[in-house]
């Protein structure tokens, strides 16, 4: 019998999978199609303080080997969140949901960050920091090691949870990013989020998404979210949550060769609504293929020598 | 609710040139009303293809599509084989409040779900009448089999075939009790804005999942947010907000 459980901040998954947050809403769709308890956990749609609507549509754009999307982080808003979604989502899930939280300035983060860490359905908090800061000219928390560090900081103030970063690719050095937030005292670091696309109607002679560019993800990132795993595990110490481009339990395998404790699936959802299914009922078999006896062991093991 | 399966392709040919014929061979069980889709998965494309259905029984079902990207034009070559297809997606029509007589208008390549809510109606022993809109004559596809079910009226926008114009001027001379539409967006509006009745509207929109997981496709709607995909396509004429 080979061991597929992994240990994130203390908390024990029965397996690394995880869906990556916007491809598994709150879980009672896919809930509808297999028991979502095979899971290590999930991610929840990306909440903020507000209920929004989102972009304009189209939102979606199809990609060699990906696609883009321009969804705009559409939720309820926190407090339904809480009063609505959460209630739905512990009738078909027992274990720790991850909660993901987004917000525009540093006071909407620590808002709603507060709210959800009081939540006893949530194990980890994953904080969005892709988003636009709206007191700094609109540009990403996530490419600055300030903003970052000020997120962190305010953030883990008001919490008791573990709290992880998500990082946007998009930047110089994502290495110096992640040593910022694991100096403000975050517990653990997930990345990538999307890398930035677009795509050209040829017909239309326009831009496919109506905010002309998104975030581009699916099988085609994985090798570059793997090298910044690499890169990050090298320079962190905290746990890391690798995404990017999964889609089999081997891709799971060499995300965590690479340095990441766990791992989520993210666009794959999307095609193949049982992907993280059918991922976890491989994961033994391709782990005695590598003759690898417990999955922990081989956190990071691309590292050595 | 939605069912994920293998398909065998039964049947694929040209209808003109542009659309086409599939017909595909499996368990179709979770299609439940008229106007809903199917999402299918082709070699060397990421995402699925959400395309209407034009008619199904328990063990197969056809569609008809356009080729309008790479990804039809793959389908269209395909001679057989098997096809990995989420069945069963979308509300569909309702055909409960449909009245008497109601009236189904499809334009262009939204023209295929017409065809089994028409039978459907008609099985319920109502009397629809269907208006096809084409821009020409060489655009009509499949006008003999709606013909054989209910009154048939074809308009083209160059009056090549049946009434001069689109398809609110067939619609004009009518009697009806509720009208159904599917078709390209100033269509829809068209009809909404000169039916003299309430009805349904069929809306499309580029998806990623087609099964409510991405919320790529969501539109605002007078009673809140909701997913073409899930809570759509079809939206009655009540709830719209164009």
């Amino acid at each position: 019998m080979v061991d597929t459980k992994v240990i994130l901040s203390g908390i024990t998954l029965d397996n690394p999978v995880i869906p990556a947050s916007g491809t598994f809403g709150f879980g009672y769709e896919f809930a509808e199609l297999y028991d979502i308890n095979c899971l290590g956990s999930f991610s929840f749609k990306g909440t903020t303080k507000d209920a929004r609507f989102g972009n304009p549509t189209p939102r979606i754009a199809e990609c060699k080997s990906g696609m883009i999307n321009s969804v705009g982080l559409q939720n309820p808003g926190i407090e339904k969140v809480i009063s609505e979604e959460l209630p739905k989502l512990k009738k078909c899930f027992n274990k720790k949901v991850i909660a993901n939280i987004s917000g525009f300035s540093v006071d909407e983060y620590v808002y709603c960050c507060e709210k959800i860490d009081k939540q006893e359905q949530v194990g980890i908090i994953e904080v969005n920091v892709s988003c636009p800061n709206v007191h700094n000219g609109g540009m990403s928390f996530g490419t600055s090691e300030k903003n970052v560090s000020d997120v962190t900081r305010a953030v883990k103030k008001v919490t008791t949870k573990p709290v992880y970063i998500k990082l946007s690719p998009n930047v110089t050095d994502i290495v110096s990013i992640a040593k910022a937030c694991e100096d403000a005292g975050a517990d653990g670091i997930s990345l990538i989020n999307t890398l930035v696309g677009m795509r050209i109607d040829l017909n239309r002679k326009k831009p496919v998404i109506a905010q002309k560019a998104g975030g581009f993800s699916g099988d085609a990132i994985f090798p570059v979210a793997l090298s910044m795993v690499y890169k990050v595990a090298d320079a962190v110490k905290i746990p890391i949550i690798g995404m990017g481009g999964v889609s089999s339990a081997d891709d799971v395998i060499e995300m965590m060769m690479a340095g990441a404790t766990a791992v989520q699936v993210g666009a794959a959802n999307l095609v193949n609504p049982y992907v993280c299914k059918e991922i976890i009922e491989k994961l033994p078999e391709r782990m005695e293929k590598y003759n690898i006896k417990n999955l922990k062991e081989i956190i990071g093991v691309a590292h050595n020598g | 609710m939605l069912k994920q399966g293998l398909f065998d392709i039964k049947e694929n040919i040209k209808l003109n040139k542009s659309m086409y014929k599939m017909v595909l061979a499996g368990d179709a069980s979770a299609i439940s009303a008229p106007g809903q889709f199917v999402n299918i998965k082709l070699d060397g494309f990421f995402l699925r293809r959400p395309i209407s259905v034009c008619d199904y029984s328990e063990n197969d079902f056809t569609i008809l599509y356009k080729v309008v990207g790479a990804g039809t034009e793959k389908m269209s070559e395909m001679k057989e084989g098997k096809l990995d297809i989420l069945t069963g997606l979308g509300n569909g029509f309702d055909t409960s409040k449909s009245g008497q007589f109601p009236v189904l208008i499809g334009g262009g390549a939204g023209v295929p779900p017409m065809y089994n809510l028409a039978k459907v109606l008609k099985d319920q022993g109502k009397t629809p009448t269907v208006i096809m809109g084409f821009n020409t004559k060489d655009e009509i596809y499949y006008l003999d089999e709606f013909n054989a079910v209910c009154d048939t009226i074809v308009t083209t926008a160059d009056g090549s075939f049946g009434t001069k114009g689109f398809v609110t001027a067939a619609l004009e001379n009518l009697n009806y009790t509720y009208t159904y539409s599917c078709g390209p967006e100033p269509m829809l509006k068209a009809i909404y804005d000169v039916s003299k009745t309430d009805g349904e509207f069929s809306f499309e929109e580029r998806m990623g999942c087609g099964f409510g997981a991405c919320m790529g496709c969501s539109c605002k709607t007078k009673y809140g947010n909701k997913r073409i995909c899930k809570e759509g396509p079809v939206l009655c004429k009540e709830e719209i907000i164009w």
